[in-house]
Parts: structure tokens; sequence; C-alpha cells
């Protein structure tokens, strides 16, 4: 009798005192920060910019380096990449008619960027993809023919030549059968020159 | 009121008209702007406070979108509510299914004639005030046990059986909570009970003595259960029921529904202010023009009654539901006993000193600030230890 009617106490004693506690922990949570991340329209950063080198967003094709050599249509595992590449019967230049990209079917596995000469298709970090119908999800990236890239020594030509210079970089940095190197070597790659 | 009606009668304000016609629509108007003027707004207010007071103890920011700070979410609920199908299921008795939701909000909004806002602002300042609130009160049981049972499914059925179970068990030691105030008063009637008490704490029934003390936690404790309110939210459990006794509700049924369960906040509030913390007392020196007191008295009233309020959401966003079993024995193992020795703890001491012991007043007020400070020390022990960022600022 004695010890239940302890217990009776304690009981009590236990419930006030854990519910005081926890009142406790919960009111320092009125002036704590709030964690929420107001998408998309008010954060502080795009959310774009914030996103790791490595993140596989919708796909982007410069043509101004496709050497039109059909490698991601290929590599596709779905074919969502469509290309018409025709050669010119007169200048006997490959010329780009169509370049094709369904992001609706496209699933970011990036292994057309892989084998991809000079980087022109290459993941972005642009990941806003919806839409009101299917047919306008597809990426048309050809607007008027124009001559596929050939790929030669040495660039000379000022427009080009940055254009290169940067698929190669992500060819070098992402989209090696490797997995390209770690995030932290470049660095020590930089301070070594 | 009436006083007031027959004062504008004797000045022949109303020409000839009979005196019952003059009371009738006074009546209707009262109710009107009561309605209309505090308690619509006042429920639908607290339902965005509600969702801003959780999502702050969640680290999260809640609407903020719809007006400034998201102030207008309510009405954009409530519209949106108002517009949407009404469903009624084919199996369900029509009638009471449509009954139902009006004598839930009836028990409710009857509850507002005995609640004071002011020493003057009361709609009937009865002598049976109090009992007259809990019993009005107690009606909302049996809309509850309607809305379940003609809702003909074993969701809302076994809602409104629980919540049957739950506010007739709580009744008891709510009951027996109010007991100890009305020995000390000696009086059943609202504005009777603030006028025995000061403006100050240590002349609120709160710290009046230990029994008292132990008193308003219980009955805080029975009317969150009487509210449906969490810890005790069983009867419309959302894991366990789907919406309990509202799951077949839809549009402005619905809207009826909710309208009281966030509207019963204030008035658990105001019940628990006006026992216990004083009511409307504020201190007389501060003004003599009788509207400027009055709006003083109105302001003192509804900032403690608030204060009750967001408690009661903060206790939502803190404790766990609990089980039926320990619902049960909560009240008649605990409450019940503990309700009945502050009674007659409560009965001797008014005994013994008839009107009351000034030293153990002004001991427990000391004692109640001890609790606070100790409290505030063990927030600021939690937000220590956490190191979290503040934002002290309720905006987003």
């Amino acid at each position: 009798m004695a010890t239940s009617f302890a217990t009776y106490l304690r009981n009590i004693f236990d419930t006030a005192a854990t519910v005081f506690e926890g009142m406790a922990v919960t009111c320092s949570h009125f002036v704590r920060r709030p964690s929420t991340v107001q998408y998309p329209d008010r954060t502080a950063v795009r959310v774009q910019d914030t996103l790791p080198f490595r993140y596989r967003g919708i796909l982007e094709v410069d043509l101004e380096i496709c050497t039109g050599c059909l490698a991601c249509e290929r590599a596709c595992p779905i074919d969502c990449i469509v290309i018409d590449a025709p050669k010119d019967k007169q200048t006997r230049q490959m010329l780009l008619t169509r370049f094709d990209i369904d992001i609706a079917k496209c699933m970011y596995c990036g292994l057309c960027s892989e084998p991809c000469p000079t980087g022109a298709i290459h993941h972005t970090p642009e990941f806003e993809g919806a839409d009101f119908s299917l047919e306008s999800m597809v990426r048309r990236y050809v607007k008027e023919p124009v001559a596929a890239y050939k790929p030669k020594k040495v660039e000379t030509d000022p427009v080009v030549a940055p254009i290169l210079e940067r698929g190669m970089r992500y060819l070098e940095e992402f989209a090696s059968p490797d997995g390209g190197p770690t995030p932290a070597e470049p660095d020590e790659a930089e301070s070594a020159a | 009121m009436q006083d007031f009606l027959d004062g504008l009668i004797e000045q022949g304000t109303f020409g000839h008209a009979p005196a019952q016609v003059v009371y009738a629509i006074g009546i209707v108007a009262v109710a009107a702007i009561v309605i209309f003027g505090f308690v619509l707004n006042v429920a639908g207010v607290t339902t965005f406070i509600e969702r801003r007071v959780w999502a702050r103890i969640q680290s999260r920011i809640g609407p903020n979108r719809v007006g400034p700070q998201g102030i207008l979410q309510w009405l954009a609920d409530g519209i949106k509510l108002l517009m949407k199908e009404e469903v009624i299921p084919a199996q369900a008795d029509p009638r009471l299914f449509k009954l139902a939701p009006y004598v839930v909000t009836m028990g409710f909004v009857a509850a507002f004639v005995a609640i004071p806002f002011s020493s003057a602002l009361v709609a009937a300042d009865l002598n049976v005030g109090i009992l007259y609130i809990t019993a009005v009160t107690s009606l909302v049981v049996v809309g509850i046990l309607m809305a379940g049972w003609a809702s003909n499914n074993k969701w809302s059925l076994i809602g409104g059986i629980r919540a049957a179970a739950q506010i007739v068990s709580y009744e008891i030691p709510a009951a027996l909570s109010i007991f100890p105030i009305v020995l000390i008063t000696g009086t059943l009637s609202t504005q009777g009970i603030i006028r025995a008490q000061g403006w100050a704490p240590w002349s609120w029934f709160l710290f009046y003595n230990p029994f008292t003390f132990v008193a308003f936690w219980i009955l805080f404790t029975a009317l969150l259960a009487e509210g449906n309110r969490t810890p005790f939210d069983l009867p419309e459990a959302e894991s366990e029921l789907v919406a309990g006794f509202v799951t077949e509700y839809s549009g402005a049924r619905y809207l009826f529904f909710f309208l009281v369960e966030w509207g019963n906040l204030y008035v658990i509030s105001a019940v628990l202010v006006t026992l216990f913390l004083g009511g409307w007392q504020v201190p007389f020196a501060l003004s003599d023009h009788p509207v400027v007191r009055n709006l003083l008295q109105f302001l003192t009233f509804f900032a403690k009654a608030y204060f009750g309020v967001i408690l009661m959401m903060w206790i939502r966003a803190t404790l766990p539901r609990i089980r039926v079993d320990q619902l049960m024995s909560t009240c008649w193992k605990y409450l019940v006993p503990i309700a009945f020795a502050n009674f007659v703890g409560t009965a001797v001491w008014v005994a013994i000193w008839p009107n009351g012991n000034r030293p153990v007043w002004y001991l427990m007020t000391a004692g109640g600030f001890a609790l606070l400070g100790y409290f505030f020390y063990r927030v600021g022990f939690h937000l220590r230890r956490s190191g979290a960022q503040l934002l002290l600022s309720p905006f987003s």
C-alpha cells in the first residue's frame, strides 16, 4: 500500500516535471531561426547556383562544337536524343538539321555526355522543366541547319575557342568514364602549376 | 444588458413598442454583434496564429503568402470551404447529419452569453453564469455524438463515442475544480467572481492557496480534454480515425466544426481567466472615464485569454496524444481524487480564513513567479545547449 501510494505520487510528479521540461524545449524553439528555404521566389541566391558541380540537370548542346558524330544518340538508353546530320553534296560538309532532346523521356543518366568528343552535350544545373504539354518538353537545339564542327589541332576561332575549352574541361572533370578527378584534385593541380 | 434596454425604453427611444419586442430585437442584435464581430474573427485568426506558432516550434515558417505575413490565410481557407460541394453519404441519416454541426455550434456560441468582456460588456450577467457555461458547453457532446452516429461510418462512430466518453468523464474534475472558487466567492456569477479578485497576481485566485493552484491546472487539463485538444484529441485522432466524427463532412458544415474547435480555445481560456486569473481587473487608478476603463478591461481580458490560447497551441505542438486507457486513468485515478481533495481543502481553508490568508497568497505568488523564472532558465539552458541561431521576430 505504501509503495503503491509512493508510485502514485511519483507518477504525478513525473507528469508535471516532464511536461514542464518538454514545454521548455518547445518554448526555446519559438526564438530559433526557421530553417525553411522559401523556394522559388524568396531565396537569397538562385537554387541552381547552389547545386554541386556534378549535378545532372537538363541537358544542353553547344552547336558550335558539335561534331555530329551521333555518339550521344547511340549512347542514350531510352532514345530521347534525335539527330539528323546529312552530308551536303556540294560542299561535302556535314550539316546539322535537327538536334532534339525529349526531356520528358530523359532520365538524366549522363551516358550521352561521356562519349561526346568535345563536351558539346552536357548537363546544366537547371531543373525547372515543368511545362503544360509533352510536345513543348522536346528541346529543339537546331533552329536552322548549321555546319558540324570539324576538330582541329589548335582552335583559333575567337568565338569557338572558349566554348571548346569549356567543353573539354567539362569532359575532363565530369564525363570521363571513371568519374573524373575528385573535387579536391583540381585545386591541387592549380596550386602545383 | 437588460438594464441598458430598460433605460432606453424609459427614455422613450422605441416609442410605444412593447418591451418584449425590444428585448427580442436586443437579443438578436447582441448575438449578431458577438458572433460576427468577435467569435468568427477570433476563431478564424486563431487558426492562422496556431499554424504560425506550430511552424515556429517545428523550425518552419508557416503560411505567409496571403496578405501581409499571411494574415488573410484564414479568410482564404474559409471562402474555399464555403465554395466547396457538400457531400452527404448515401447511407447517412440526412436530417441528423445536417443538424449536428448546428448543435455543436450552438453549444459553443451559447457560452458567450455569460463570458464577460469587461465590467460592463457582458451579454447577460447571469447569477448562475459559470454553471451555465459548464452546462451549455456540454451540449457540444450531443452534436458530436449526433455527427458520429449520423455519418454511418465506423470512424465517425468511434470518434463520436470517444468524444462522449471523454467529455462526460472530464466534466467531473472540471466541475470539482470550479467549486473551490465558488466556495471562496460565494457566487456563480462570472462578473461576481472577477469582482472578488484584484488586478495584481497576488490577488488572483490562482495563488489564493495551494489548493486553487492545483485546481487551476486540473481545470486546464479537463477543459483541454473537453475541447478535444491534444493531448486529448482522441475523437479526431488522424492516425487512427481519419478525422473522427468530421470524417464525412465537407464544405460549410466542416467549417462549422472547425469554427467550434478553434473558437472553443478562446472559451476555455476565458473560463480560466475569469475563475483564476483576475478576469478584466485593471488597476483602478488608470482611468475614470467609463469607455476608456472598459476598453482597458477588454484588452486586459483579451490579452490574458489569448495567452491561454497560445499556451494550448504550444501544448499541442509539444505533447503526444495519449491512449484511451491512459485518458480514463488520468481522469478517474488522478484528476478526480485530487480535485476532490482540493475541494475539501479549500472548504476547510475558507472555514478557517473566510477572507483568505494574505501571507499565503503572497507566498504562493512568489512561488509562482519563481517557477516561471526556473522555466525560463530551462528555456535558456536548452537554447545554449543547442547553439541554434536565434530569430526573435515573429515575422519572416
